[in-house]
């Protein structure tokens, strides 16, 4: 064992096990990172959705501002968004969330909006001849029923939230874009593939999950088979 | 507030307008890496949504496509592109990259579009003996036209953000101001790009929204 080291990592290879193996550490803290972020963000995002889909629903003259303002919230582009929250925030792990957040609320409050307004008109006013006031309404009926679209809403946004967190890497809180970053600067290719792989592979997951979950959330839906 | 009024006085000053690194060149950098970039998905989307939309064929495809390109980080394509030798041709994995994420929206709008024309109206004109290209041309089309534009709209939206992006793997456009501005450790600079970018997306957006207002509403029954 005298000389270079003639592994992938010296020739600089795609694929290397070399690599895997040897900064498994590296690669951990940045899944890690990147799971921390986009739950985070997710989570803020659905905690401040499903109130403000509910005020919309409920009092119609709000829902004209909410849905203009999340809508232009979500044409910001994502390094622009970091950037013009970097004043408030500086640069920070939270400026990442904040951001991200700020795009998941679109995809939330639309869907979880959609969802409301699709509960039949009939069944409410069962549930209201039943004696339910309009906070159990909302509660056991409404909401209940808004679960299909919501999920549908929340898996877009988490999506969309795994693969935006890697833009966090200007700032230095960007998970596995961290390894990107740092791989392009150093034209280290396997940390660049591996990174990116990995990334498709937290989405696709959280993806599954997500739709495990409505699953478990909705059995009504599968009786009648869709 | 402090920042708001550094970035303004940074967007004031005409020293940062002019030159390699000014304001104007950036955006003009900007705006043509787009529109290439926009010209070149609709080639190659709307086509094959037109004639799978027309045949019936291949939604599930159109569909996946979409939320694939969602689950895969532009900024790992940009930085994988410009590691094959692709890299070597100045924006070229920059123009790839970004062609690669307008195309889904574009396809799925306009399959969607094509598939939603009523039947009955299909129909009817396959009955006036239309052949194959005069129904995409004369009846589908059309009346997929609001469908096919929110299309480009996303498309179009989405580039403006995404060539943002650019910047970070050395491409230009205004990202380069947010960047430079980062390693200037200059936030009014970071500031003032962003605003530069987010306004003109937002001015995109608008553009279309009027563009959408001026076209014909056949959907509703207008008269011609």
């Amino acid at each position: 064992m005298t000389g270079p080291p003639d592994d992938c990592l010296a020739r600089n290879e795609w694929i290397c096990g070399e690599y895997l193996t040897t900064r498994r550490h590296i690669l951990l803290d940045a899944v890690v990172q990147h799971l921390e972020l986009t739950a985070v963000s997710v989570a803020v995002a659905l905690a401040i959705a499903v109130p403000l889909a509910v005020v919309a629903r409920r009092w119609s003259w709000a829902s004209g501002p909410v849905l203009v303002v999340t809508t232009v919230l979500y044409t910001i582009p994502s390094l622009a968004m970091f950037s013009l929250l970097l004043p408030v925030y500086g640069l920070s792990a939270t400026l990442v969330a904040a951001g991200l957040v700020l795009y998941s609320l679109t995809l939330l409050v639309r869907n979880i909006l959609a969802g409301l307004r699709a509960v039949p008109e009939e069944t409410r006013q069962a549930a209201r001849g039943m004696g339910y006031g309009p906070v159990r309404l909302l509660l056991t009926v409404e909401l209940p029923l808004a679960v299909p679209s919501a999920m549908a809403g929340l898996r877009i946004a988490t999506v969309s939230a795994v693969s935006l967190v890697t833009v966090g890497a200007i700032v230095g809180y960007g998970g596995l874009g961290n390894l990107i970053y740092a791989g392009m600067n150093t034209y280290f290719k396997a940390q660049v593939l591996t990174a990116s792989v990995l990334c498709v592979i937290i989405a696709v997951a959280a993806d599954l999950l997500l739709l495990l979950v409505q699953r478990l959330l909705t059995p009504w839906t599968r009786a009648t088979g869709s | 507030m402090k920042t708001l009024s550094d970035s303004w006085r940074w967007l004031t000053d005409a020293a940062h307008w002019s030159g390699e690194n000014g304001v104007w060149h950036r955006l003009t950098e900007h705006l043509v890496l787009t529109a290439v970039c926009l010209l070149l998905s609709c080639l190659i989307a709307l086509p094959i949504a037109l004639v799978l939309g027309h045949l019936g064929r291949g939604g599930a495809l159109a569909v996946n496509l979409s939320n694939v390109g969602r689950a895969v980080p532009t900024f790992a394509v940009l930085v994988l592109l410009l590691l094959t030798p692709l890299g070597r041709y100045g924006e070229g994995p920059t123009v790839v990259a970004l062609v690669l994420f307008a195309v889904p929206p574009l396809l799925t709008n306009a399959y969607v579009g094509m598939r939603g024309v009523d039947r009955g109206v299909v129909r009817a004109a396959r009955g006036m003996g239309m052949t194959g290209s005069q129904m995409v041309g004369r009846v589908e089309v059309p009346l997929a036209m609001p469908m096919i534009l929110t299309g480009v709209r996303i498309a179009a939206v989405q580039l403006v953000a995404t060539a943002t992006i650019a910047a970070l793997a050395g491409g230009g456009g205004l990202g380069r101001i947010i960047t430079a501005g980062f390693n200037l450790a200059s936030t009014p600079q970071v500031v003032a790009g962003a605003l530069l970018v987010a306004v003109l997306a937002l001015l995109v957006e608008g553009a279309f929204a009027l563009l959408e207002r001026a076209m014909p509403d056949r959907s509703k029954g207008g008269s011609e």
